[in-house]
């Protein structure tokens, strides 16, 4: 009872015969191969899984992969374009806005997802905009330094360019 | 840009965040062996019963599905119990009995993942519910169901451990002229990092080798564990490797050996084929090692005029059903003896009696140096209810009491010789930016409209890098750890070590190390851990000992390294060795700073050109056997805002003053000190896990064990002074648990302080809202 998903993922068209109950998370570190997506907890409270679903964050553990049939999903993986850091990557190194690195995909497809939104946020609407996401090693500080990080970088950056020239 | 060597003191930009930024960490569930098989564990839905009898045939009658693993099939290969590190023993899968909700009944074997949950909803376990036993105090009742019916001693006392001149102490307080006494408990809380534990065994039954890939904090004493316990199998050590990829947060709770582990191990062996076990994050909460759980009776004796006299501490300490917390072997209550913490006691006496309750084993995994943040967070309240009834400034109480700088290294009277500290500069630092006068004044001028400030401070002192072989050994492993160095022909260098990072940046700190003493830029530096078949042997990275131990290790190691290039550039110089002058990165004739050889060139005739009667190569090893501890300390102060209609606490600012000693890497230590400092914010509001008189677990999600998000933690403000340690190699003391060890007592004294005038001598933390509005309720202030 195998059903055929045929998704976008980081612009690849992909598709795979699955299990209706197969999780998403689950179609892209297993099926797929995509393993910087991770899975931190079985409540949708961690959010380590979140990838962007049509542009908006999703916590992929809690969505069946054929939801995701004929949409575009973007993973951490896709961040980086021809070798290019995005910012956000850029703004976590920088401000040392990851520790163990378990959160920081997930963390950083929300905070992409918040900057498209909202490029100019405040502290209080980054907080805010990450709280869907536990992180147990930075206490926040730098991952909000991050992603102020990156908000400056994609607003100093052509419109269009993604933040990447 | 040429690389440099930075050194100590650098803000050097990590290493590993290359691959973690791009999603290409290696973690334990990235990893997929050809024709490997998933397993997945029953567990049990009460605290406390017998088992009757377990039914398979459902669960085997999924296609895949391929084994139900029982504690009586592990028992024909003598593993179904296994040793813990103290003293116990804990079971792997139960023959007959469980006690505690959520533990091990059987484990299934499937081709697949889901196929194996699939398993394990089908298997039937016919259980006989057995009285439940939750308060360690009701264990100890002479009528209490004895838990642990496998021991000879038939009753749920584990042992008694007492430290501290009974006498002297007894005495002090017949003589004080004033007293106080307080019940304070500590709960039950887990370290919950976002990675769950989990492993890959690989048999290779040809080789008789065992390939362990495994989320530990410990690989080499992981190594030694498993042939001590399996040899009978025929694992030997030689012929296992235990490899610890990259870590989603360890924080203690990937240190102790797992039931799963070790099925995942037998599963392995009896079927050929590799077998993976990834537990989820409400098996994680509900079965992994706990932390504290310490319900303590703590008294200080002290002068009228604030001088303190004799500290008492008798603690009950809920172990769960088995002891198995991974304290040194003579530790049973880990170091809980430094709870004189920064103050001059002339005596003190603290016991401890460690009992058995159907709950998970554990006790000491939260992000410290084994029961450092029950000692500390104990005597920091009883600092402030004293300088409280004595009707002192808290901070002036503490100036007061504190040991002073020139006492150092000082003696503590339950036998801890402190290295170095300067307590009054940190408080000091910390009032200063805080502006504590003003909040003074803000506060008093607020209770006057009735509105609810308080103000905490927590000057602790923590104990960290275990530890000097003399005294702190793990199943007889002596606490040393290990270093080795090896430059390569062109100057590159491969480093390895005893330890693992879990996220504490350890490829770019010993990097730094090695830059530091060789002059070798940290580019040219690759860090390596958690392979036992490449590192040297060492006990691992927890309790804050990986710059104590084995960044001294990295320093001596390097020195050695000195030592030899110094004989080659002797050579390549045509002076005499004595002759040389070292400045990082090269040596050069005294006199003469023309005639000089870079590192790099040594290196080079190290393979090349090397003098004769000396071995080519240039490599070293350090095995650092620390001559003492160290003692980190600060000083946290605490604003917070008490809500009174809901009782919430609000953190308005919190200034943490942190003395580590030399700093490696500024960023980094700022880093670690913002995660401690999240981690003593969540169990002073917000963690907790309890359980009910049934023994189920209240807590055992994360829809109801409450991580800190963004939003309650506030923007940490830090500052720091520098007493360097005057025994370790580079001066530096380790930081990684300073914060979480120090924080939860300012927050607890702050809402205490907001309280106090009201009559709220203490609140048991987590401080909820509703404790809050509880007490405002019951003296009449809200409704």
């Amino acid at each position: 009872m195998a059903s055929r998903v045929a998704v976008t993922v980081n612009g690849a068209a992909k598709t795979a015969d699955v299990e209706p109950r197969l999780l998403l998370v689950h179609l892209l570190r297993e099926v797929l191969g995509l393993t910087g997506t991770h899975i931190g907890c079985d409540t949708s409270n961690c959010g380590a899984c979140t990838v962007l679903l049509d542009g908006r964050p999703v916590k992929s553990c809690t969505m069946f992969a054929v939801q995701a049939d004929g949409r575009e999903v973007m993973t951490v993986e896709g961040l980086a374009k021809d070798g290019q850091l995005h910012p956000i990557q850029e703004g976590f190194h920088e401000k040392h806005g990851l520790q163990c690195g378990f959160c920081t995909p997930g963390m950083m497809m929300t905070a992409t997802a918040l900057l498209q939104r909202n490029p100019n946020p405040t502290e209080d609407e980054i907080r805010w905009g990450i709280s869907g996401n536990l992180c147990r090693c930075t206490g926040y500080v730098n991952i909000v330094e991050a992603v102020k990080y990156a908000a400056e970088k994609l607003r100093s950056t052509p419109a269009g360019a993604g933040g990447r020239s | 840009m040429a690389s440099v060597a930075h050194g100590m003191g650098h803000s050097v930009k990590r290493k590993e965040d290359a691959r973690f930024i791009r999603g290409q960490g290696h973690y334990i569930d990235d990893i997929k062996l050809p024709g490997m098989l998933y397993l997945d564990i029953v567990r049990s839905p009460y605290a406390h019963a017998k088992i009757k009898a377990i039914h398979a045939e459902k669960a085997l009658a999924i296609p895949g599905v391929l084994a139900v693993v029982t504690g009586k099939d592990l028992e024909k290969y003598g593993l179904a119990w296994m040793p813990t590190l103290m003293s116990d023993k804990q079971m792997v899968l139960p023959i007959d009995t469980v006690l505690y909700q959520s533990q091990e009944v059987a484990a299934v074997l499937a081709t697949e993942r889901y196929l194996a949950a699939d398993g394990v909803a089908a298997v039937e376990v016919e259980y006989e519910p057995l009285p439940v036993v939750v308060d360690p105090k009701k264990a100890l009742q002479p009528n209490a169901p004895v838990l642990r019916q496998d021991r000879e001693q038939k009753n749920n006392h584990i042992w008694h451990w007492e430290v501290g001149d009974k006498a002297k102490t007894e005495k002090a307080f017949r003589e004080a002229e004033v007293k106080v006494s307080q019940d304070i408990y500590i709960p039950r809380i887990h370290v919950a990092s976002i990675e769950t534990c989990g492993c890959i065994a690989q048999w290779n039954p040809v080789e008789s080798h065992l390939t362990l890939y495994m989320t530990t904090q410990a690989p080499h004493a992981i190594r030694t564990v498993v042939a001590l316990v399996a040899g009978h199998l025929g694992l030997a050590e030689h012929k296992i490797r235990v490899i610890s990829p990259d870590i989603g947060g360890g924080f203690g709770g990937k240190v102790p050996v797992y039931p799963g582990y070790v099925v995942a191990v037998a599963a392995s062996v009896l079927t050929g084929a590799p077998v993976k076990w990834i537990e989820d994050r409400m098996e994680n909460i509900q079965a992994d090692s706990f932390a504290r759980d310490y319900h303590i009776t703590a008294e200080v004796a002290a002068k009228k005029d604030g001088t303190v006299t004799a500290l008492r501490a008798k603690t009950i300490a809920d172990h769960g059903a088995f002891d198995a917390a991974a304290n040194p072997s003579k530790f049973p209550a880990g170091l809980f003896s430094i709870c004189t913490g920064s103050y001059d006691f002339k005596s003190a006496f603290a016991e401890v009696d460690g009992v058995y309750t159907n709950k998970p084993p554990g006790g000491i995994a939260y992000r410290c140096s084994f029961r450092v943040t029950e000692a500390s967070y104990m005597i920091e309240r009883m600092a402030d209810i004293l300088a409280h009834d004595l009707g002192m400034d808290p901070a002036e109480f503490r100036m007061k009491n504190f040991i002073r700088p020139e006492a150092f290294p000082y003696t503590s009277p339950l036998g801890w010789t402190y290295d170095s500290g300067n307590y009054q500069a940190a408080l000091k630092k910390a009032m200063e930016r805080i502006g504590y006068a003003a909040l003074r004044k803000e506060q008093a001028e607020k209770r006057k409209r009735g509105e609810l400030m308080g103000i905490g401070i927590s000057s602790f002192t923590e104990i960290v890098g275990a530890g000097p072989s003399h005294t702190f050994d793990i199943l007889g492993l002596k606490m040393f750890d290990s270093a080795e160095i090896r430059v390569h022909p062109t100057g590159k260098v491969v480093a390895r070590f005893g330890t693992k990072s879990q996220g504490q940046g350890h490829e770019t700190t010993y990097a730094q190390i090695i830059a530091h003493e060789l002059g070798i830029p940290e580019d040219d530096i690759a860090v390596e851990e958690g392979d036992t078949d490449t590192a040297p042997y060492g006990l691992g990275t927890y309790a804050s000992r990986s710059t104590p131990v084995a960044g001294a290790a990295g320093a001596m190691a390097a020195r050695k390294i000195r030592d030899k290039a110094r004989k080659i550039a002797a050579h390549l110089l045509e002076a005499s060795e004595s002759d040389l002058e070292w400045e990082r990165g090269k040596f050069f004739v005294k006199g003469s700073p023309n005639r000089a050889k870079t590192i790099q060139e040594i290196a080079f005739a190290a393979y090349t050109n090397h003098p004769q009667g000396l071995e080519a190569g240039l490599e070293a090893v350090s095995y650092y056997d620390p001559p003492n501890l160290t003692f980190p300390f600060g000083s946290y102060i605490c604003v917070v805002d008490l809500d009174k209609g809901t009782g919430v606490v609000k953190v308005r600012r919190f200034v943490a003053v942190d003395d580590c000693g030399n700093i490696i890497n500024p960023m980094i230590v700022e880093g670690q000190i913002h995660g401690g400092l999240t981690m003593g914010l969540a169990p002073a509001l917000y963690e907790e896990i309890t359980y009910d008189d049934d023994g189920n677990i209240r807590g055992g999600s994360f829809m109801d064990y409450l991580l800190p998000t963004a939003m309650e933690t506030p923007r940490w403000e830090l500052d720091k002074t520098v007493t360097p340690s005057p025994h370790h190699p580079l001066g530096a003391k380790g930081v990684g648990e300073s914060a979480t060890v120090g924080a939860p007592a300012a927050i607890a004294n702050a809402v205490v302080d907001a309280l106090w005038h009201l009559g709220v001598r203490h609140i048991d933390i987590p401080i909820t809202p509703w404790k809050v509005w509880k007490a405002l309720r019951d003296r009449g202030v809200t409704e």
